[in-house]
């Protein structure tokens, strides 16, 4: 640090601490010491754990994947399927997403009255999280609530919708749980934008649709794909609303649920093991998304000559 | 899986249907793809008032009816809920546990993010990525090894033990948050405090802390609302003595075939209020977005 003198040091170590020094090593370094030894002690080591857990199944050392992916859990079967189930939920809520976050915050980039507001309100499902918005679900979308009541009213529909207890259940709590964050990031993005940009283009005569498809589009791509990933992240691993809405013993069993399951049956291999896929799974996605993203324009969003 | 390359695609034609008749410029205010937009971000609005007014008032209702309003009004299933839950007590561990991951969460985070966003010393993206890393990976991977840790430990089922697993997502997200709001600050006005003889600990807590305290509210208040909507972590690790507010919702949801309904509703009720007050005294601090925004060169 700036403060420590350097004099009273003998020879050799000068020359080590003065090497040190120069690629950034001086004492301030110490003050990244704590955070990163909790997180060795308490994150990468139970990852290491769970990971060679995994590979210490009852019959050899693959035999808990073997099992994950024959469908030979004790506690649960159809354990290959819900890989392809979590995958459709996640990724369907994270297109939902997007696609609803991008015009809206879109729309909503310059100053629009009630702004704070509407973000306030929008942001509320976020602070409820998954186990209020299941339980909230059930209360107005089931068969007796006051959803199926209004549209058998308004007839629309001659018999109740089942919007809870199926797959359409969890997506819809996934939608209205990541709806919110992909709006928070998209608004972000958006208001990043400098807005010299579209009057240059309007000035050359570009229509509203051709401003956003030419100018604002190619230039929130890369936040598109971070809120896409982010979304994704908040849907693969939740399993409360796969259990309160959706039918977690068949078509919602999500990966994640039966991760639980395992560790709570005291099957700590294969619990391991199926995190260890989770995890694997959900990088996967995420390395896809982002190596599409590096095949698209990255650069600057502000305005200005250069 | 080469569709999860295209989320943009969708997107781009998703506010357009067919193109709008004529769009001269004049009304481009009303246009077929804004009256969609609004549309549909009232009805989420419209749908999430409606389902909030719905479970508060089935938390009151004497009985279920067939009609559209309950009979009778009661406060019962709170305190049945207050009873059977021990209601005070969850919200004294919630409080106490979404506090503590906070604060020492904060302590840590503002020494590490200070050191890297200041220097550059070797492997720096390998301590970046460590930070990255548990909030890229599903919670669930990390959760159950960690319980079975803690469990090891001794401390499950207790409150410390909720606390050291909530300070593993939380510490790295409050360092990531906070590392931007570093970049910001000249660094030359920490050269001229210690020109002038401050000290480290001085130039920490009379340049840097008030310099700091937007980052501080926005890393403080986004922890803490994630720590109070925790589920995954706390749910291994909890247990009849150890239990936040989302745990026992989870748990009363779980079994609503034994529960009145509307005993659930009370607790969700409760659970509601405590992460909107919550919501509410942060953005009096945060603006969101602002903090979005500062997110996007963090992480």
């Amino acid at each position: 640090m700036r403060g420590t003198p350097t004099v009273a040091t003998p020879e050799g170590r000068t020359d080590l601490r003065s090497w040190a020094r120069t690629h950034g090593m001086t004492p301030v370094l110490w003050m990244v010491v704590p955070g990163v030894v909790f997180m060795l002690v308490f994150f990468i080591y139970p990852l290491l754990y769970g990971v060679s857990l995994s590979f210490q199944g009852k019959g050899g050392p693959l035999s808990a994947y073997r099992e994950f992916f024959t469908d030979g859990f004790r506690n649960d079967n159809g354990s290959r399927e819900s890989i392809w189930i979590t995958l459709e939920l996640a990724l369907a809520a994270s297109i939902i997403n997007v696609a609803a976050a991008l015009p809206i915050a879109y729309r909503m980039r310059g100053l629009v009255r009630g702004k704070r507001v509407i973000t306030a309100i929008v942001l509320v499902p976020m602070t409820l999280g998954t186990v209020f918005i299941a339980s909230a679900m059930n209360t107005f979308l089931g068969p007796a609530g006051w959803f199926n009541r209004a549209v058998l009213v308004i007839g629309l529909v001659d018999r109740p919708v089942t919007l809870v207890g199926n797959f359409t259940g969890v997506l819809l709590s996934l939608v209205i749980n990541g709806f919110p964050f992909a709006f928070l990031l998209m608004l972000g993005y958006g208001s990043g934008i400098d807005p010299s940009l579209e009057q240059a283009a309007a000035v050359l005569g570009a229509s509203p649709r051709e401003r956003f498809r030419l100018i604002a589009l190619p230039l929130l791509l890369p936040g598109l794909t971070i809120t896409f990933c982010l979304s994704f992240i908040l849907g693969f691993g939740v399993f409360p609303s796969a259990t309160l809405v959706g039918n977690d013993a068949g078509p919602t069993r999500v990966i994640s649920k039966i991760a639980y399951t395992e560790y709570s049956n005291a099957q700590y291999a294969t619990a391991s093991a199926t995190a260890v896929i989770m995890a694997v799974i959900q990088l996967a996605v995420i390395g896809l998304v982002f190596w599409g993203r590096s095949r698209l324009y990255r650069g600057s969003t502000a305005g200005g000559k250069g | 899986m080469s569709s999860a390359t295209l989320p943009a695609p969708p997107s781009r034609t998703d506010p357009a249907p067919p193109r709008p008749r004529s769009t001269p410029r004049t009304r481009r205010r009303i246009t077929l793809t804004g009256a969609l937009t609004w549309a549909g971000l009232w009805t989420f609005i419209g749908g999430l008032v409606a389902a909030v007014f719905v479970v508060v008032l089935a938390s009151f209702s004497l009985q279920l009816s067939s009609g559209w309003f309950p009979t009778g009004l009661t406060s019962r299933w709170y305190q049945a809920a207050w009873a059977d839950f021990g209601l005070g007590n969850l919200l004294v561990v919630t409080l106490l546990v979404a506090v503590t991951v906070v604060l020492v969460s904060l302590l840590v985070a503002v020494p590490t993010a200070y050191a890297l966003s200041r220097l550059q010393f070797p492997g720096k993206r390998l301590v970046l990525l460590l930070f990255l890393l548990p909030l890229v990976i599903p919670t669930m991977s990390y959760a159950v090894p960690l319980a079975t840790l803690v469990y090891l430990l001794w401390l499950n089922d207790t409150v410390a033990g909720l606390i050291l697993v909530n300070l593993v997502p939380c510490l790295p997200f409050a360092v990531l948050v906070l590392i931007p709001f570093v970049d910001q600050i000249d660094p030359r006005v920490e050269d001229a405090a210690r020109v002038l003889g401050a000290s480290t600990g001085q130039v920490f807590r009379r340049v840097l802390g008030p310099l700091m305290i937007p980052g501080l509210l926005a890393a403080g208040v986004l922890t803490l609302v994630r720590v109070v909507g925790q589920f995954e972590l706390t749910f291994l690790v909890a247990g009849p003595n150890s239990q936040t507010l989302v745990v026992a919702l989870y748990g009363s949801a779980v079994q609503a075939g034994q529960l009145a309904s509307q005993q659930v509703d009370a607790v969700a009720v409760v659970y509601m209020l405590t992460t909107l007050i919550l919501l509410v005294i942060s953005l009096r601090f945060v603006d969101p977005t602002s903090v979005a925004v500062r997110n996007r060169r963090g992480a």
